[in-house]
């Protein structure tokens, strides 16, 4: 068995992205840590009662207050000058960042506390039952966005909401977009955001095999080609410049789409994937990802 | 506070995922692997090592030391088969599970 701060037992899907990613995450962070969860999918899975996946420090209060716990650890730690020694992080589903939590973590990074806030995006509500949030892609079939006869529903309507450059707005040191399907640089970003001071925001794609109808064995490569079609860059935001992103040869968007169910009834409706190549492009325009020459 | 409340770090290791395994289980072949680590990385359940390296150092994967040493823990692991799609040798089988060896 590998030495890990994240155990097994936990009663995670088969194939779950996010409680590869949460591990990559906490190992990268080291043993000196407290990490507050929001809940959702990870808080559900790793803390079955009585048992408990952490090897670290961990509490849970409510959906919505993961930032302010932790706000309030970081204060308490600060108070006791361990401040340079224990980090803390703070972390939650996409619904959890996106829309319940929205208040508490913008208020954790105005205040400028010293916490890493890590969002495990699995793109919609997994654990209560695939329900759309915030950062649901546009055309994704949820069971709040059905898609029905012919146009009259085509899935999600909506457009996913640029979380990372919300964050960003706040003029925090650090904030970035990492992926489960590239494990050493997500280890690498959380290395840097813990060795810098303030408030970090990094949003990590998470592969949900049960929500994005896919193969367990793809959760990887599903991660992989949402970059690689530029549908979710890899960016690094220091202090609201970008200072690094992952290039790409980009592929077309229905090489992503066709390996998952959720999209499978876009492929009666072309001109809605159009709509999404569309948002790869601007993506791709926008981040400067096109590897030149 | 009354009882028990605070649980020892690591505790769900007593909770046994192996019978969550229907259909496949890996096998690995340790005949081309090259020590790359990925699988180790990326096992959602934490459950495949190798013998006999520090693992957390990374050295092992760098130098090629403990090639064909990597393994899963049936006890923990749920037959996702991400092991087998990411390594670079198909170093990893997924076969048939045997309802007889499954243990848990």
């Amino acid at each position: 068995m590998s030495k890990t701060l994240f155990n097994s037992g936990h009663t995670a899907c088969a194939g779950c992205g996010q409680s590869m990613a949460a591990r990559l995450v906490v190992d990268a962070a080291g043993p000196n840590t407290i990490v507050v969860n929001n809940t959702g999918c990870l808080e559900v899975f790793s803390t079955k009662y009585p048992e408990s996946s952490w090897g670290v420090p961990w509490i849970h209060s409510l959906f919505e207050n993961g930032a302010a716990v932790a706000s309030g650890v970081e204060s308490a730690i600060k108070y006791l000058g361990k401040a340079d020694t224990i980090n803390v992080i703070a972390q939650g589903g996409d619904g959890g960042t996106a829309d319940i939590g929205l208040q508490a973590l913008s208020g954790m990074l105005e205040r400028g506390h010293n916490i890493l806030y890590v969002c495990f995006d699995n793109e919609a509500y997994e654990n209560t039952g695939i329900q759309r949030s915030g950062l649901t892609p546009y055309g994704a079939n949820t069971t709040t966005t059905p898609p029905g006869a012919g146009a009259k529903s085509m899935g999600n309507i909506r457009y996913k909401k640029p979380m990372p450059e919300i964050a960003n707005a706040h003029g925090i040191p650090y904030v970035a977009t990492a992926s489960a399907g590239f494990p050493q640089d997500l280890q690498r970003k959380v290395k840097k955001a813990i060795s810098i001071k303030g408030p970090k925001y990094i949003q990590v794609h998470s592969p949900c095999p049960l929500g994005w109808r896919h193969e367990t064995s793809f959760t990887i490569e599903v991660a992989k080609l949402a970059v690689e079609t530029g549908l979710y860059p890899l960016i690094e935001y220091e202090f609201g410049m970008i200072s690094s992103r992952r290039q790409i040869i980009p592929k077309p968007v229905e090489e992503y789409l066709k390996v998952q169910g959720r999209f499978k009834h876009l492929f009666k409706l072309p001109e809605e994937i159009k709509k999404i190549q569309e948002i790869a492009d601007n993506n791709i325009k926008k981040y400067g990802l096109k590897v030149e020459g | 506070m009354f009882g028990p409340l605070i649980c020892k770090p690591g505790a769900s290791r007593s909770n046994k995922t192996g019978p969550w395994r229907t259909e496949f289980r890996p096998k690995f072949l340790k005949k081309n692997c090259i020590a790359c680590n990925m699988c180790l990385i990326v096992c959602p359940e934490a459950c495949i090592s190798s013998q006999p390296l520090a693992l957390s150092d990374g050295k092992g994967a760098l130098s090629g030391q403990g090639k064909n040493t990597y393994d899963f823990d049936p006890d923990y692991c749920k037959g996702c088969g991400i092991c087998a799609a990411v390594c670079p040798k198909q170093d990893i089988e997924m076969i048939k599970e045997d309802p007889a060896l499954q243990k848990g």
